[in-house]
């Protein structure tokens, strides 16, 4: 985001990152998360957990194996949920990565900006099934409250770290993740703040499958063979695998970047947004061809210096297609496009940022990773140039999408760092 | 009920809710200076032992002038044999009637 187009707002201050950190179905850290992915590796399991609920026809899951949280001090954990948790242990990475120093943090010119889906739905469940299921506050602690708030992955962060500056917690369904970093950056852009940290957190329940499970959306055919769904883009995909994590980066000012002698990891370039108002659940192309065009104008970069889409493909049958169409229309079918969605599920608010940060290392590392399960691609999918095998090749911008429930699109177009070779 | 088990259950209950060093648990110890309780661990405190008694300690007077972990003791141990009373005097009345 920088000051290519007077006509933008946000056109102020170059936008970069210099931190990432993630809690995925692989566990913690993002080096977990790379390796897993270079090696083509699948996190969804059976879960116990949905099993147990009646009429749900998915039983398979990606969740994080346990993580240790202990050296969060009580007084700061006793507020949070898993999705807090999460965000708090992938935070800690991105700065330790950033070289944030605790003057820093503190700074009032250091913001937040982190959102989930909902409130900690574990927390939620266990309130009205068990704290309140007599009808009588007595046993609700105070705890409670701040683990089901809205906010509550912002404000724990927020706590945790000192922030003294801005916290922000959109909230945008499966988008809110890339909807978080563009807002921040977009903060950051107009000079609002010099740093943000930001990004999405959500935590496994059986409310959440349970909605794509209504909706005939989540997928149901492999329960017995896991590693084989989500399939996006494959003609035997049938739906969504549900997820959880975190992802979180660390974003700033080219100057301030420069000022304290950070690495840049690479540029955010352009953002966009757009509504689909004729569906709840089910996109528009035109709403999704506006959005990436929007991006991409607002990256200042010609289409043809884009190289490589990471989808948001989740593995429905429709919302594949209508990127397809959408991406075929903004970008053309050379270009090489994959999802991340059939290695690690739907990590729902996380899942936005953790494939920015796998997008900016497949620009680093010269490797573009290809689509887990995609094995016939659709053929509506098929003029695409869709990724079977990793791809290596350089590549210098790329286009990530991130699209919710709700009719909420997000496009971003990010670059590999300046220093970067 | 004893008095040594009401004091057992009241330590092993913070211990659990507050991720307190058992050795730790000595009845001078104070609540906020000695164990680190802050004003909304004392909610939670009043929330644990509670659910673990079946006492009544919300709008309990007493609370208000615990400081140590044997103040703590003290007041659960008044509050359940006040419990057990009544429950004695209502299962009289019960019986008388």
């Amino acid at each position: 985001m920088g000051l290519r187009h007077t006509h933008n707002l946000a056109a102020q201050r170059q936008v970069v990152v210099t931190g990432y950190g993630a809690v995925t179905p692989f566990g913690s850290g993002v080096p977990a998360m790379w390796q897993a992915l270079l090696e083509g590796r699948s996190a969804v399991r059976h879960s116990p957990m949905l099993s147990e609920i009646k009429g749900l026809r998915t039983t398979v899951a990606a969740d994080v194996p346990e993580v240790d949280a202990r050296w969060i001090d009580r007084k700061k954990r006793r507020y949070m949920s898993k999705m807090s948790i999460y965000a708090v242990i992938a935070a800690h990475e991105a700065i330790q990565m950033a070289g944030l120093t605790p003057d820093a943090l503190q700074d009032v010119r250091t913001g937040v900006c982190v959102g989930s889906t909902t409130g900690s739905t574990c927390e939620i469940d266990h309130l009205f099934s068990e704290v309140l299921k007599d009808r009588n506050i007595e046993g609700v602690k105070s705890t409670h409250f701040f683990k089901i708030m809205n906010s509550s992955c912002a404000v724990n962060l927020g706590q945790a770290l000192g922030i003294r500056g801005r916290l922000l917690a959109p909230s945008a369904a499966c988008a809110t993740g890339m909807i978080a970093v563009g807002l921040a950056a977009e903060t950051i852009a107009l000079g609002k703040q010099d740093v943000m940290i930001c990004g999405g957190a959500d935590e496994l329940h059986a409310l959440t499958v349970g909605v794509f499970d209504t909706l005939e959306a989540s997928s149901r055919g492999y329960n017995d063979r896991p590693d084989m769904t989500p399939r996006p883009f494959d003609r035997d995909r049938d739906g969504i695998v549900c997820g959880e994590g975190a992802g979180i980066v660390v974003i700033e000012s080219l100057e301030h970047a420069l000022d304290r002698n950070a690495r840049i990891f690479g540029e955010i370039d352009g953002f966009a947004m757009t509504g689909s108002p004729g569906d709840m659940a089910n996109p528009g192309i035109d709403s999704l061809v506006e959005c990436m065009e929007m991006a991409v104008e607002e990256s200042g970069l010609g289409k043809d210096q884009i190289g490589y889409v990471n989808a948001h493909a989740t593995g429905t049958l429709r919302g594949d297609v209508a990127e397809c169409e959408a991406v075929e229309k903004v970008l053309g079918c050379d270009i090489p496009i994959s999802s991340l969605k059939g290695h690690m599920g739907h990590t729902m608010a996380a899942c936005g940022v953790l494939e920015l940060i796998a997008t900016f290392l497949m620009m680093h590392n010269d490797v573009l990773l290809p689509t887990r399960n995609l094995q016939r691609p659709d053929g509506t999918c098929g003029r695409l140039n869709l990724l079977t095998a990793i791809d290596r090749r350089r590549v210098n911008a790329a286009l990530s999408n991130n699209f919710a429930l709700g009719g909420i699109n997000s496009a971003m177009v990010i670059r590999r760092s300046i220093n970067d070779g | 009920m004893t008095d040594s088990e009401i004091i057992e259950l009241v330590n092993q209950s913070l211990i659990n809710e507050f991720e307190l060093d058992p050795g730790a648990m000595t009845p001078d110890a104070h609540l906020i200076e000695g164990l680190g309780f802050d004003s909304l661990d004392f909610v939670d405190v009043v929330v644990v032992l509670q659910q673990a008694f079946g006492v009544t300690l919300r709008e309990e007077p007493r609370v208000r002038e615990v400081r140590t972990l044997g103040d703590l003791h003290r007041l659960v141990i008044e509050k359940k044999r006040e419990l057990e009373a009544s429950q004695t005097g209502s299962d009289s009345a019960g019986r008388a009637g």
